[in-house]
């Protein structure tokens, strides 16, 4: 095999390009189950979010228009979902499969028209001095705008829950519901947001692959992406900076079996197929197995506010 | 009192099936401690929802210094000065002291002046505590705290204090009630809810009687006796538990040297606990919530394992015993949370009464339940423990606390244990369930079998054990016979400064 053929300063830049989609999704499902809530349909909310990105892209010309389009789709399709479980009570863990089932067809159907088609993608930043620098210019800061809106989302999500009031309600939510009701706080208009925020999140995650990562509609293009996303955040313990390693190290493994293949490594194509999922899973297990696991006590937990 | 800080008139909510409560009338004057006494069902809390604005009342009002009082939610009741503190539901056992109480503000500072006015209160009113500690991690007494404190920065006008001293140790008791004796000389108001009669005639000037859901009398306790206030309560006279003569047989179970690790994070080791238990007799286990109660009964009915040779029943070793080796041996136990570890909430009672009771009660052949015989048990225990359901189909969680403790523990007693273990066995239970309960315990020693009685209702271990020990830390504290135990010298064995005593005495 010729190691020589991999170019590490590609290597980096596809990374963050490859992260970006599941770090999207993780970081939005992140303040989903803070609050209190699981929802398994990220898979379904992303590859929603995939097709409609696309599909509005290509009619409009407008990549921008397509990621806007993509966040509302998913976050409309999430508040079906929360609509069933905080409302009507309904299991979470069947409504969120169920969310994915949906999503997963109804991206077919509606992706039919699409295939084969290419559609306009996001220009390369030309940062200015940045950029310029020798190696780090295009290993870092020759990207996307999109790759640096996840990351300044990864940061605000972490200052918002540690640092703001609003934050400190949505964790006590979903730490006692029956609490956060005794004192007053509106215990499902809070879920419904945060459901809301994360189907949007997913969508842009799902979007990303479609008209960036890719950049054409295939049907069942995420591939899991939105199951490694919600197995991120839990070996992450529910921390928005693991949630960041995580994503860049699943996005990083995948890359980089991507170029051993390319470069002949004599191991079998389907142990290095494989690897993204199982090194991510083991690091996860390892970062998680010191300290606290830190699972909002109420995930999953369906609240019913009985006077 | 001329004019009342918060007239109450005619209050009226139904839900389906129930009237919690019918047109109550009375007023809590300015600067007063109002106790508000009810069996469990009475209506104290549907009541006490409604001032706090949970609750909207179907008729009647309520007035706040003359002017129309109707809060749509708890925040409006809030900045109209009414703060409450609850008995469960309303801490965040992951989130700290400082952040838990921002949540309960309506307009919270900055966190560090939050801290800085935590620590200025905690110490103006004697009640310590430190704002960056994990709830979690803190005692009944330390929680209530927070809770107390939570309340008190928002300058409340009346304080709803729900159930206080349930989980205080005696010395904790005098602590609070010092901090609301002072709180009245500032004019605040308090309405105070509890079923410890003794405590409301030491506490409070005035005292409302629901039962349910009317109002029997307001009448100041301190001219009644204890009796009277109760009686009132009931609605009949309850028969108090007999005393009876003190014989004790041989021993059967035998705890030497038990040791075990915390379970969790927020969970208690077990110390070195060695103790004794004969046939015939009722052991008292005391103690402040959290100190090891719950890891005891969980190593006793075998939930968890213990190290090998330090649980003998009859001299044979059953440290490495699964619960069910145990229960067939005799040692069955009663576990504290009714809902979810004693019983499962969502099947039925005959259900239930199969999941403990399917071997000893012969209820399973050849490994098929037998429904009629099953079902014949839960009617027995129904019967003969005066449990109040619709029939023994009714699912657990439909049974109110008390009926549904009373078949907890009525199941495992018709299963004639030889050791019976219970935790709590009256907790949250009225006066006339928790007498019933009592003297099944009492009957069931005296047929000769051995009782251990962990609880926090020391009135409740005074009145039925033969020997008493308190739980500290995990630590049991030496064990002595109750006859001659004063109220101060149980307070210092709860509170671990036991063996500091004995150290001096060896001396």
């Amino acid at each position: 095999m010729d190691l020589g053929s991999i170019n590490p300063i590609l290597l980096v830049a596809s990374i963050m390009v490859s992260a970006t989609p599941i770090l999207l999704a993780a970081i939005g499902e992140m303040v989903v189950e803070k609050s209190g809530v699981l929802n398994l349909g990220v898979e379904g909310m992303m590859i929603t979010g995939a097709v409609v990105g696309f599909a509005v892209a290509v009619n409009t010309g407008s990549p921008v228009l397509g990621f806007a389009a993509a966040a509302l789709a998913s976050a409309v399709l999430s508040l079906s979902f929360g609509v069933l479980t905080q409302v009507f009570l309904s299991n979470q863990v069947a409504t969120g499969l169920g969310l994915t089932l949906v999503g997963l067809g109804l991206s077919a159907l509606i992706g039919k028209p699409y295939e084969g088609m290419k559609s306009p993608t996001l220009p390369k930043l030309d940062i200015p001095l940045l950029g310029d620098l020798p190696v780090l210019g295009r290993m870092l800061f020759s990207h996307d705008i999109m790759v640096y809106l996840s990351l300044a989302l990864v940061a605000a999500v972490w200052a918002f829950l540690k640092f703001t009031r609003a934050g400190l309600i949505l964790r006590a939510v979903g730490e006692s519901h029956d609490a956060a009701h005794a004192l007053g706080y509106k215990v499902v208009r809070i879920r419904l947001m945060a459901i809301f925020f994360g189907g949007a999140c997913a969508g842009l995650g799902g979007a990303y692959l479609s008209l960036v990562r890719v950049p054409q509609w295939t049907e069942g293009m995420t591939a899991g992406a939105g199951w490694i996303a919600l197995a991120i955040v839990v070996f992450a313990s529910w921390r928005a900076g693991r949630v960041l390693i995580g994503a860049y190290l699943f996005g990083g493994v995948t890359v980089l079996q991507l170029n051993l293949q390319a470069a002949g490594a004599r191991v079998p194509v389907e142990l290095l197929s494989t690897s993204p999922y199982l090194i991510t899973i083991l690091v996860l297990v390892l970062i998680s197995a010191r300290g606290i696991h830190g699972a909002p006590a109420c995930l999953g937990r369906p609240f019913h506010a009985s006077s | 009192m001329a004019d009342p800080l918060l007239r109450l008139r005619g209050l009226t909510k139904a839900y389906p099936g129930v009237i919690a409560n019918d047109d109550v009338s009375f007023d809590i004057g300015t600067g007063e401690i109002h106790a508000l006494l009810g069996e469990n069902g009475a209506g104290k809390s549907t009541l006490v929802k409604m001032i706090y604005g949970l609750v909207a009342p179907d008729r009647g009002e309520m007035r706040m210094n003359g002017a129309p009082f109707a809060p749509p939610r708890p925040s409006a009741a809030r900045s109209a000065g009414v703060a409450m503190v609850f008995q469960h539901f309303s801490l965040f056992d992951a989130l700290d002291v400082a952040e838990n109480v921002a949540l309960g503000m309506e307009d919270p500072p900055k966190p560090r002046d939050l801290a800085r006015q935590i620590r200025e209160v905690s110490e103006n009113y004697g009640l310590p505590l430190d704002p960056s500690r994990l709830v979690g991690t803190l005692s009944a007494g330390e929680r209530q705290r927070v809770e107390i404190i939570r309340c008190l920065l928002q300058d409340p006008r009346l304080l709803i204090m729900d159930e206080p001293t349930s989980v205080l140790t005696p010395q904790e008791v005098e602590i609070l009630f010092e901090t609301l004796r002072k709180l009245k000389s500032e004019g605040t108001s308090i309405l105070y809810i509890s079923h410890k009669l003794e405590e409301i005639r030491s506490l409070c000037d005035t005292a409302t009687i629901l039962r349910l859901g009317k109002k029997v009398d307001t009448c100041t306790p301190a001219e009644k006796s204890a009796r009277e206030l109760a009686e009132m309560m009931v609605g009949a006279s309850f028969a108090t538990p007999e005393a009876r003569a003190h014989d004790p047989g041989a021993v059967i179970l035998s705890v030497s040297n038990l040791s075990l690790p915390a379970p969790g994070a927020f969970g208690t080791p077990l110390r070195d606990i060695t103790f004794e238990l004969r046939a015939g007799e009722v052991l008292g286990l005391g103690g402040v919530a959290g100190n090891g109660q719950d890891e005891l009964l969980a190593a006793l009915s075998g939930e968890r394992l213990a190290p090998a040779g330090t649980i003998r029943l009859d001299g044979q070793d059953i440290s490495r015993a699964n619960p069910v080796a145990r229960r067939d041996a005799g040692l069955l136990s009663a576990p504290e949370e009714r809902l979810g570890h004693a019983a499962a909430p969502n099947m039925s009672l005959i259900e239930n009464g199969v999941l403990t009771a399917a071997r000893r009660e012969g209820l399973v052949s050849n490994g098929l339940i037998s429904w009629p015989k099953a079902r014949a048990f839960a009617e027995k225990v129904i019967a003969q423990f005066d449990v109040r359901t619709p029939g023994p189909g009714t699912a657990a969680r439909a049974l109110s606390g008390g009926n549904l403790q009373k078949f907890v523990i009525g199941r495992e007693i018709l299963q004639r244990p030889r050791v019976l273990v219970v935790n709590q066995p009256t907790w949250g239970v009225d006066a006339a369930a928790a007498a019933a309960i009592r003297q099944a315990l009492l009957d069931l020693a005296a047929e000769g079998a051995a009782i251990l009685c962990i609880s926090q209702d020391l009135d409740e271990l005074m009145q039925i054990s033969d020997r008493f020990g308190a739980l500290n830390e995990g630590r049991l504290s030496t064990i002595h016979p109750v006859a001659g135990l004063s109220i101060e010298k149980i307070g210092l064995m709860m509170g671990g400064a036991h063996d500091m005593e004995v150290a001096h005495v060896a001396e």
